[in-house]
């Protein structure tokens, strides 16, 4: 058998179907279902007299719209129409429900690895461009829109166009202050918003080995900023010790065999990839994003860059922002801890880490958002909820949040922001409001010192 | 999915690059649990703060938008192309798309073209100096003209230039099938595939 990548592997061994001239038929193992890009798809299927052909095979969760304060009462009516139909589809299909108050409620990217239904081999899809997230435990996955979603739930394949492959390497030592959301940053800034346009990205190089398993979530979960619908790591060691134990991972006697088949997806060694992009870890540096796309990214110690294009120019107007202003000079009104690319127990000991014993500038209003309501507990087991409450800032329910602000956590217009979010489009925390994209460290220095600062000179 | 052969009407030029889709329909409007409506929020923020290209009368009712690279980029929302089928537009013409942005709109019937940058350059360049001028994108044909204007790159008056497309979804597209009934054909294929997977795969409940 010729040499194959691990994407290749995996998508393989997930053909229904091939025919001349058309997209593979692939079977997918998992699918996941949230409240916003999924009504429509049920009621088509309503509509074609259809059913979910795998419910044990889909998993539900409110996330996108949930208040993260005061319960399901302080939902609008449009989000509470949209979570009660969520409600009601499921009943109807017998497909399981994490909803608001559910102890394993939460943002759809993180509960998947947190359950242990995230595993290695498989074929993962969800009606969400972060599902790339998944492919950190070596897992193929990726966002599908509502008409894909229906052929999901109706068929529980997909048909899809083969991508090509792309190598991102990262090889050496990450320096001290330096994590996972830097390394995701750093790439997009170096391919580009559209870089990964038809292509999986996987993840390579000693740099990504030695990321803990929610590091390599926060860095393929970005993947889809770098325009690739899917990111991926080879499981190894770290990947098993993460599984073990979780709820819906192979327990004892059928652990071995999938270790073992586990074991044999990694990228064979004379494997060719279409691109390879080789960036040096030592080299990386924390990252601010400056502009209104990800890719418009600059190390803390850098400036805000002088325009190239028309685009830049647009972006530096909607951001109010100079060229040559020094980063850590800008000032900030907003501190978001949260979303799917950084609000697992690690992004929170780090960020509390730099909060403990101090105090949120005045100016600034912060927030944490656990991303998941296991992820809350845990956290307020360690005692980090009263680190961060003490410091000044606010401590709430699991959810999306002011990452897209589809609920009632949003900025003002013109309100700045440092958030540890995946998106810094115009108007995305709120109209008018202004995202710079940081690492959980980096936030919560910002929280404290009132504007950008590179964390690792923060006393 | 109404079936797409041709379409004739005016086009609207948006001379951006990376148009996300959070530009397209912003978030607040994703409440909806129909797939309709969404046409008056098409660019809700760009219309709102004034003077926006496409809110100029002489590209109402346009039919074609041409635009720059990676059209569409960011989030899955399919409600993005719906939003633009809603506000009556059958074909977007750009250098490049989003993978997912491109595949959403080939399965509701928004016909992604891709031309190389110098012809959307001059797509647009010729939609902003006549403004309301005709084009035709013909996907029986595979080509995009001009009614009434030759131009180097565009070809002669009725020539035109010419596109690629993904054959399947050409197909499907041009007949307006239903791709689940299609896959649903296969039910054999799925369930064989079905019988071999092994034991220690996740269930959900
Ligand atoms: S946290 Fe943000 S990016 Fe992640 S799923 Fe929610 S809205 Fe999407």
């Amino acid at each position: 058998m010729p040499a194959r990548t691990m994407a290749s592997k995996i998508w393989e061994s997930h053909v229904v179907a091939a025919r001349d001239g058309e997209p593979d038929l692939l079977y997918v193992d998992l699918h996941l279902v949230h409240e916003v890009t999924s009504p429509q798809a049920f009621e088509s299927l309503r509509l074609n007299n259809r059913r979910v052909r795998r419910p044990d095979l889909t998993l539900a969760t409110m996330d996108h719209d949930v208040p993260t304060r005061g319960g399901r009462a302080e939902a609008d009516p449009l989000a509470e129409r949209q979570m009660a139909s969520l409600e009601e589809n499921c009943r109807r299909e017998g497909i399981a429900l994490y909803g608001m108050g559910n102890a394993r409620q939460g943002i759809v990217h993180v509960i998947g690895p947190e359950l242990g239904l995230t595993q290695p081999g498989m074929v993962i899809v969800c009606g969400d461009s972060h599902t790339s997230t998944h492919g950190a435990m070596g897992a193929l996955a990726f966002g599908i829109g509502t008409s894909e979603v229906e052929h999901v739930l109706a068929t529980q394949c997909l048909r899809q166009g083969r991508p090509k492959d792309m190598a991102v390497t990262i090889e050496g030592e990450l320096p001290l202050g330096v994590t996972a959301k830097d390394i995701a940053l750093g790439v997009i800034a170096h391919i580009g918003v559209a870089g990964g346009q038809g292509h999986v990205i996987e993840y390579r190089g000693s740099a990504i080995r030695a990321l803990s398993m929610e590091g390599r979530l926060t860095v393929c979960n970005m993947t889809i900023e770098g325009g690739a619908r899917a990111g991926m790591v080879a499981p190894d060691a770290t990947t098993f010790a993460y599984l073990k134990g979780r709820p819906h991972a192979p327990v004892a006697g059928q652990w071995e065999q999938a270790v073992e088949h586990w074991r044999s997806l990694a990228t064979d060694r004379d494997a060719t990839f279409d691109r390879d992009v080789v960036i040096d870890a030592a080299a990386l540096e924390p990252y601010v994003s400056w502009g209104t796309n990800p890719g418009q990214s600059v190390r803390v110690s850098g400036r805000v860059p002088e325009p190239r294009t028309e685009t830049d120019e647009r972006a530096l107007r909607y951001m109010a922002l100079d060229p040559g202003t020094a980063i850590e000079a800008i000032a900030i009104d907003r501190v978001f801890i949260g979303s799917c690319t950084n609000a697992r127990m690690e992004d929170l000991r780090l960020a509390a880490t730099v909060v403990r014993g101090r105090t949120v500038h005045p100016r600034v209003r912060a927030m944490v958002v656990p991303g998941s309501a296991l992820v809350k507990r845990q956290a307020e087991e360690e005692g980090l909820d009263a680190v961060f409450r003490q410091a000044g800032f606010e401590w709430r329910d699991a959810g999306c949040s002011m990452c897209l602000g589809m609920n009632p956590d949003i900025l003002g217009p013109g309100e700045r922001c440092a958030s540890t979010s995946n998106r810094n489009f115009e108007g995305r925390q709120g109209r008018g409001g202004r995202t710079h994209l940081v690492s959980p460290p980096m936030a919560a220095a910002a929280a404290i010192a009132g504007h950008l600062v590179d964390v690792r000179e923060f006393h | 999915m109404d079936p797409f052969t041709r379409v004739t009407g005016v086009l609207a030029p948006l001379d951006r690059a990376n148009v996300d889709t959070d530009q397209i329909i912003p978030k607040q409007f994703l409440k909806r649990i129909e797939r309709s409506g969404y046409g008056p929020f098409l660019f809700y923020d760009w219309r709102r703060s004034g003077d926006f290209i496409l809110d100029r009368p002489a590209y109402q009712g346009a039919t074609v938008l041409v635009t720059g690279p990676n059209f569409g980029c960011g989030s899955s929302r399919e409600h993005a192309p719906w939003s633009l089928l809603d506000a009556g537009f059958r074909a977007v013409i750009a250098p490049s798309f989003a993978d997912i942005f491109k595949s959403n709109s080939f399965r509701c019937g928004l016909l992604p073209v891709e031309l190389p940058e110098p012809v959307t350059r001059q797509l647009i360049d010729l939609a902003l100096e006549e403004p309301g001028m005709a084009v035709t994108v013909d996907l029986v044909a595979q080509r995009v003209t001009l009614s009434s204007i030759s131009l180097p790159r565009l070809g002669r008056v009725g020539e035109g230039v010419s596109f690629s497309i993904d054959p399947f979804f050409r197909e499907c597209v041009l007949n307006g099938w239903d791709e689940v009934a299609l896959s649903l054909r296969q039910d054999a294929d799925i369930a064989r595939y079905e019988a071999m997977r092994p034991g220690w795969l996740p269930v959900t409940r």
